[in-house]
């Protein structure tokens, strides 16, 4: 088995240099990389192009990245939830790229499987198919245009899992899964930090989630706050 | 005229059984709180779920098990998780069979605006684009008119589209519309205690009557 195991976040993101662009994966609060987060910051990396589904809360997740200034440009579908995100963009000091969320998903798919397009009817007629090829396709019996998206080309994915493995095979617990699995299969360098390491040969086969042929780097994090951006209930009775 | 709740109920009507169903945040969402429990209905969450339930009783909160508007949720029996790119692809092969979602605006051809106030406000599209640009069955849960009192109903949406010639029906305070296949805001039901009157000061684009109106029951 080829070892993937690093000692921790500093290992991982050693080489990580201004001016990059970084995948995290999570959704909301939801499944982030806490450890390689708080990373980042310490080793102040610049100018960095965000693919994310969501840009974190004022004071957690990747919103910690924007307080500091390090984030360049988003590329996200949904950035409510983030007053310092929304000065930022309406100043321009920040770049925002939002693009549907299935887009999103997709072109992170497209990387990870080797294809270099897909071909989506999500936004055709509206801004975000301005400047963009379409096409128009007779599918299921119903001839509808789409738009051209690309893959993405990341230097890196950071993403974050239940369980992991030393060859650095993944699993995901509950919706925490999201983006991670596309991410992870996606970025030219993965980097997947998980909340149990256990050795190769521990996890079932057949229920790993992503191979860990797409994972370069793995390590156990640590302190995971887990913070819940709603939290709602119901009274019992 | 209907409250939030009312909306809800009515568009509930418009759920059935053995059906999936996409809940949009607001309004769509309490749509889950009418359909009735005889009925087998899977709601799915964009995020990666079929199968969602209710909220979590108080100390049962998971933080790796949320909605789509990041919400605590449970799972139901049968119930399944998924990758977001798994989500987007059943909702794109048109395996969901009803997609309900509010809006901004909304034009007598069926375009939707929902995502962006130019200037003023700008969350993001999420998975609404996706949703509506491959949904077979959109429902639109909304205000009619806005705090200003003008008609939400329009010729032609001035805000930034979300997606084009998509909605089917519109669930209002006032009323409930189909886009006409010509264009145009079919009047079927009217909210109780709103005349056809109230409803045609509040229709800024082109409204289609026909026959008599019957007032909707809850």
């Amino acid at each position: 088995m080829i070892n993937r195991v690093v000692k921790n976040a500093q290992e991982a993101l050693k080489d990580v240099k201004s001016d990059q662009t970084i995948m995290f994966g999570g959704f909301g609060l939801c499944g982030i990389p806490e450890n390689s987060i708080n990373q980042l910051i310490k080793m102040g990396t610049k100018n960095i192009t965000a693919i994310s589904n969501n840009a974190g809360v004022d004071d957690f997740g990747l919103g910690l990245l924007l307080q500091t200034k390090q984030i360049k440009k988003m590329i996200s579908s949904y950035v409510g939830e983030n007053e310092e995100f929304e000065r930022q963009m309406l100043s321009g000091e920040l770049e925002v790229e939002l693009i549907p969320q299935g887009t999103l998903a997709t072109r992170c798919l497209a990387a990870a499987y080797g294809m270099p397009v897909i071909y989506t009817p999500a936004g055709v007629g509206t801004e975000v198919a301005i400047g963009k090829e379409t096409r128009m396709f007779n599918y299921n019996g119903e001839e509808k245009e789409y738009l051209m998206e690309k893959a993405f080309e990341a230097d890196f994915a950071i993403v974050k899992a239940w369980k992991g493995d030393t060859a650095g095979n993944l699993i995901f617990r509950s919706t925490a899964r999201n983006f991670n699995p596309m991410m992870a299969m996606a970025g030219k360098i993965t980097v997947a930090e998980v909340e149990q390491l256990v050795p190769a040969g521990e996890l079932d086969p057949d229920q790993i989630h992503t191979p860990g042929i797409y994972v370069h780097r793995i390590f156990q994090g640590e302190k995971y706050e887990k913070r819940i951006e709603q939290r709602t209930v119901r009274k019992k009775n | 005229m209907l409250d939030k709740n009312g909306i809800a109920k009515r568009i509930a009507k418009e759920v059935k059984d053995g059906m999936f169903v996409n809940l949009g945040i607001g309004i769509p969402t309490l749509v889950a709180n009418y359909i009735p429990e005889h009925m087998s209905v899977e709601l799915q969450s964009e995020n990666g779920i079929l199968g969602m339930g209710p909220f979590p009783f108080e100390g049962e909160e998971d933080a790796d098990l949320i909605n789509a508007g990041k919400q605590t949720v449970t799972l139901l029996h049968g119930a399944s998780i998924f990758d977001s790119a798994m989500s987007f692809g059943m909702i794109r092969a048109q395996k969901v069979h009803l997609t309900i979602l509010g809006a901004m605006e909304v034009s007598e051809n069926g375009d939707i605006a929902n995502w962006k106030i130019p200037g003023k406000m700008v969350k993001g599209m999420g998975g609404a684009m996706d949703l509506v640009a491959s949904a077979k069955n959109i429902i639109v849960a909304m205000q009619q008119v806005n705090k200003a009192g003008q008609s939400k109903l329009l010729p032609k949406c001035d805000l930034p589209l979300t997606g084009i010639k998509c909605v089917k029906k519109i669930v209002t305070e006032l009323g409930v519309y189909e886009i006409a296949p010509g264009g145009g805001f079919k009047l079927l039901e009217t909210a109780p205690g709103v005349t056809v009157e109230d409803i045609k000061k509040a229709t800024a684009g082109k409204l289609i009557i026909e026959g008599d109106i019957k007032e909707m029951e809850l």
